[in-house]
C-alpha cells in the first residue's frame, strides 16, 4: 500500500478521534491513582455505565416517570450522566474503596475488578451484548465536514474539540490552581493538609467521582459513534491501561499527551499492517518499561 | 507356532462375536437418562444470539417431545464456553466422562466447535453443531458423530454472491475478522464471486472485537470497489455498518453486504441504518405460520424473538430425539443412522436431509432489511427476497473432503 499525503493526514486525523476517548479515560485514572492510590479496573464498566444513562435517558426514561414523550437529548446526557455515574462512583468510594486506602494497591485493584465483572454482568443480562443503537445525535453535529483531504464526520470533530477542552481543562485546575495544589499537598501528606483545616477525606471522595464522571463523559460521547454495549468497557479498559502505564502512572499531562499519540500510532499501524493494530500499544509498553520503567512522563520515586 | 496362531484366531474371534453381541444388546436408553448438553457462548459477544435462548430452544424442544423417550427421562444442562476451545473441550470431556451427556449442541464460535466435534469423535459421542460457521466441520475435520445443522460459510458466500454480482456488484474489497472464521467466510465468498465475473480488489484482516472501522473503511473506500464485504460477525458487523454510514460510504455509490448477519444484529443498528442491506439466513421468525407459532412461543420465554441458532437448537433436538425413538435406543450409532436416513422436515428446516458428512442441507433464504416505513412491530424487521434450495445453496457433497464421503 503507497501511502500518500492524504492517506496519512486522513489516518491522523482518525487516530486523533480514537486518541482523544484513550486520553479522557487515562486522565480519569491518572487523576483516581494520583490522588488516591487506587487503580481503578472499574473504569471501564463506569464509562459504560455512562453511555447507558444517555442511552436509557433518551429511550426509557419518559415511559417510566409516565411522561412517553419525555426524552433526555444528548446535551442533557452530556452533563446528567456524569453526575450520576460521579454520583455512583461517589457512594462506591464511601461505601467500599475508603476502607482500602491502608492496605496494598492490589486490594484495590480487586475490588474494582470485581465491581467491573458485576457491573458488566448484570447488563448483559438485560441488554443486547452486540450493542443497542442511541439515535439522539443531534441535528446540527450530523454530515460531514471537507478537511480538503478527506471528509470527516462532524461529529467526530465535536468529539475532538469537546474532549481536548475537558482534558486540559483538569490538567489546569490540578497542576495551575489552588484547589489543584490542595488535591495534590492532600495526597502528599494528608495529615498536614488536615491540620490546615482542609477536609481531606470529602476531597478524595469528590476526585474519586470527577475521575469516574471523566468516564461517563467520555461514554455519552462514544454513544452515537458506537454501538452502546454492555462489554464496550471491557474491550477498552485494557488499551487505556496501557496508555497509563506507558505515559507513567499518575501523571495528568503524561496520560493526555500519551493517550493522543498512542491513538494516532494505531491508526497508522492499521494502514501499515492491519493485524499488528490491536497489539501494537502493548509492544511499545513492553518498550517503555524496559528503557523507562517509571513510563515516559512519570517520576522515579 | 500354528497352535499358538490358531489359539490367538480363536480368542480373537470370541471378542469379535461377544462384542459384537454386546453391541446388538445394546438396545434401550443408556444409563436410564437421555442428557443434552448446551455449550455456547453464555455471556460474551454472541451470547445475545445464541446463549440462553440456545438452552430455550432445547428445553421446549425436550417439553414438546413429552419430556420422555423410550419411557426414560430426557435431561438438559447448560455451560458458558467463554469463547475458549480449551474450556469449551475441558467442559465438553467432563460432561462425557462424569455426567454421561449424550449429545452436545449449540457450539457458537468455529474454534470451539472444532475442539468439541474432534473430541465428540474421539468419545463416540454426537455433536449437533447449530451456532458456528466454518466448513472445516464438514470437511477435513469431519467425524461421524458430528451434524453441523444450521448453516456455514459457503452457503452464506454463495447465496449472497449469486444476488449481489449479477446485480451490478463486481468490484470487491473485504473487511475480515481475522480468525478461522472471517478467513473462511471471506475465501469462500471471493470464490463465488470470481466464478460469477467479479473481480477481487484486496482484503483487509482486522482483530476480533475492533471498536473503530474508519480506518479500514477510507482504505476501502480508497480500492474503489463497488462492495465493500464484511467478512466478520456480531458487533464487529455492526459497528463497521454505522460508520461506513457515517462516513458517508455508501452515499458515494460503494455499498456494504455483509455475510453474515444475525437478527439481533439489526435490531443493533436500528432499521434507520440497516434498511436495504440483503444478507444470508437459515431461518426467520416471520416465514409462515410455523415460524411464527414457534417465535410467539419463544418470546413468551425469553422476551427475544429466535435467531437462526436459537431455533435450529429446537429442531436438532426435536430430530435428535426423534431418531432415538424410532431406534428404539440412544446408542450413537444407531441414533446418527436414523438421522441420516430420516428427512428433517420441521418449521426450522424445509426439505432438509443429513449427509454423509454431517452438513445438514436445507432451504436457504435471502434477506433485506425492511425500511422504517415498512415495519409495523419491534421485531418487524425483515423479509425474505428469495429461498434458495438446499441444493443450490450448499457445497456439494462431491466437493467435500470429508472422509466419511465415498467417492
Amino acid at each position: 500500500m503507497e501511502l500518500s499525503f492524504q492517506m496519512v493526514m486522513s489516518q491522523v486525523m482518525l487516530g486523533l478521534n480514537n486518541g482523544v476517548f484513550y486520553a479522557i479515560l487515562s486522565l480519569g485514572l491518572a487523576v483516581i491513582f494520583g490522588l488516591l492510590n487506587i487503580v481503578n479496573f472499574a473504569h471501564g464498566a463506569l464509562y459504560m455505565l455512562g453511555a447507558y444513562v444517555a442511552l436509557l435517558g433518551f429511550t426509557s426514561l419518559g415511559p417510566l416517570i409516565g411522561m412517553p414523550d419525555f426524552h433526555l437529548n444528548y446535551w442533557a446526557a452530556l452533563i446528567v450522566a456524569p453526575l450520576v455515574v460521579g454520583a455512583v462512583g461517589i457512594v462506591i468510594e464511601k461505601t467500599m474503596l475508603s476502607r482500602l486506602y491502608k492496605f496494598d494497591h492490589l486490594y484495590g485493584l480487586l475490588l474494582t475488578f470485581g465491581l467491573a465483572l458485576i457491573i458488566q454482568g448484570v447488563f448483559t443480562n438485560f441488554f443486547n451484548v452486540s450493542g443497542d443503537p442511541y439515535d439522539a445525535k443531534p441535528e446540527i453535529l450530523g454530515g460531514a465536514v471537507n478537511l480538503g483531504f478527506m471528509m470527516f464526520p462532524k461529529y467526530r470533530l465535536w468529539v475532538i474539540v469537546i474532549s481536548l477542552l475537558v482534558c486540559f481543562g483538569t490538567w489546569f485546575v490540578i497542576e495551575r490552581t489552588k484547589l489543584g495544589s490542595y488535591l495534590r499537598a492532600g495526597t502528599e501528606n494528608p495529615e498536614l493538609v488536615k491540620a490546615f483545616g482542609v477536609n481531606v477525606p470529602l476531597m478524595i471522595t469528590l476526585t474519586y467521582g470527577y475521575g469516574v464522571a471523566l468516564a461517563a463523559f467520555a461514554g455519552v460521547l462514544a454513544a452515537p459513534i458506537y454501538s452502546v454495549s454492555p462489554v464496550m468497557g471491557s474491550e477498552m479498559i485494557i488499551t487505556v491501561f496501557a496508555v497509563v502505564v506507558i505515559g507513567g502512572m499518575g501523571s495528568i499531562m503524561g496520560s493526555i499527551v500519551t493517550g493522543l499519540l498512542l491513538g494516532m500510532v494505531e491508526g497508522f499501524t492499521k494502514v501499515v499492517y492491519a493485524p499488528a493494530s490491536s497489539t501494537v500499544i502493548f509492544l511499545i509498553m513492553v518498550l517503555v518499561l524496559l528503557v523507562k520503567p517509571a513510563g515516559l512522563f512519570g517520576r522515579e520515586s | 507356532m500354528k497352535k499358538l496362531c490358531s489359539k490367538v484366531a480363536l480368542s480373537v474371534a470370541v471378542v469379535a462375536l461377544t462384542s459384537g453381541m454386546a453391541g446388538a444388546a445394546a438396545k434401550g436408553v443408556s444409563d436410564n437418562v437421555v442428557k443434552i448438553g448446551v455449550l455456547t457462548d453464555m455471556s460474551g459477544v454472541y451470547s445475545t444470539l445464541g446463549g440462553k435462548g440456545t438452552q430455550v430452544g432445547v428445553e421446549m424442544a425436550v417439553k414438546d417431545f413429552g419430556g420422555k423417550v423410550l419411557g426414560k427421562p430426557i435431561q438438559v444442562i447448560g455451560a458458558d464456553h467463554q469463547n475458549k476451545a480449551d474450556i469449551a473441550s475441558a467442559k465438553a470431556r467432563e460432561w462425557f466422562d462424569n455426567e454421561k451427556v449424550d449429545m452436545i449442541t449449540g457450539l457458537l464460535n468455529s474454534g470451539c466447535a472444532l475442539a468439541v466435534q474432534k473430541l465428540g469423535g474421539e468419545k463416540k459421542k454426537i455433536t449437533m453443531n447449530t451456532g458456528a460457521a466454518s466448513t472445516a466441520l464438514t470437511n477435513d475435520a469431519c467425524t461421524p458423530y458430528g451434524i453441523h445443522y444450521v448453516y456455514d460459510t459457503y452457503a452464506l458466500g454463495k447465496v449472497t454472491a449469486e444476488a449481489v454480482v449479477p446485480a451490478g456488484g463486481k468490484s470487491w474489497y473485504f473487511l475480515t475478522a481475522d480468525y478461522a472464521f472471517g478467513h473462511s467466510l471471506e475465501a469462500n465468498t471471493a470464490k463465488f464471486v470470481t466464478k460469477l465475473g467479479g473481480k477481487i480488489l484486496g482484503s483487509v484482516r482486522h482483530p476480533l472485537s475492533t471498536a473503530d472501522f474508519s480506518s479500514y473503511l477510507l482504505q476501502a473506500q480508497a480500492s474503489g470497489a463497488q462492495i465493500i464485504g464484511l467478512a466478520n460477525a456480531g458487533g464487529d458487523t455492526t459497528n463497521a455498518i454505522k460508520q461506513a454510514r457515517e462516513f458517508g460510504i455508501d452515499k458515494k455509490g460503494q455499498k456494504l453486504v455483509g455475510l453474515l448477519i444475525f437478527d439481533t444484529d439489526i435490531k443493533s443498528l436500528g432499521l434507520n441504518v440497516a434498511q436495504g442491506m440483503q444478507f444470508t439466513s437459515g431461518f426467520y421468525w416471520d416465514r409462515d405460520k410455523g415460524t411464527r407459532d414457534f417465535a410467539k412461543r419463544f418470546y413468551a420465554i425469553h422476551k427475544a424473538m429466535p435467531t437462526m441458532d436459537q431455533a435450529g437448537a429446537y429442531s436438532a433436538t426435536m430430530n435428535y430425539l426423534k431418531a432415538i425413538k424410532a431406534a428404539g435406543t440412544d446408542d450413537p450409532d444407531a441414533v446418527m443412522a436414523k438421522l441420516k436416513s430420516m428427512d428433517i422436515s420441521d418449521f426450522f428446516a424445509v426439505n432438509g436431509k443429513i449427509r454423509a458428512d454431517g452438513r445438514m442441507v436445507h432451504d436457504m433464504y435471502l434477506m433485506e432489511v425492511k425500511k422504517p416505513s415498512e415495519s409495523k412491530g419491534e421485531w418487524d424487521l425483515l423479509k425474505i427476497v428469495k429461498t434458495v434450495p438446499a441444493a443450490d445453496a450448499f457445497m456439494p457433497l462431491s466437493e467435500s473432503t470429508c472422509s466419511l464421503v465415498k467417492k
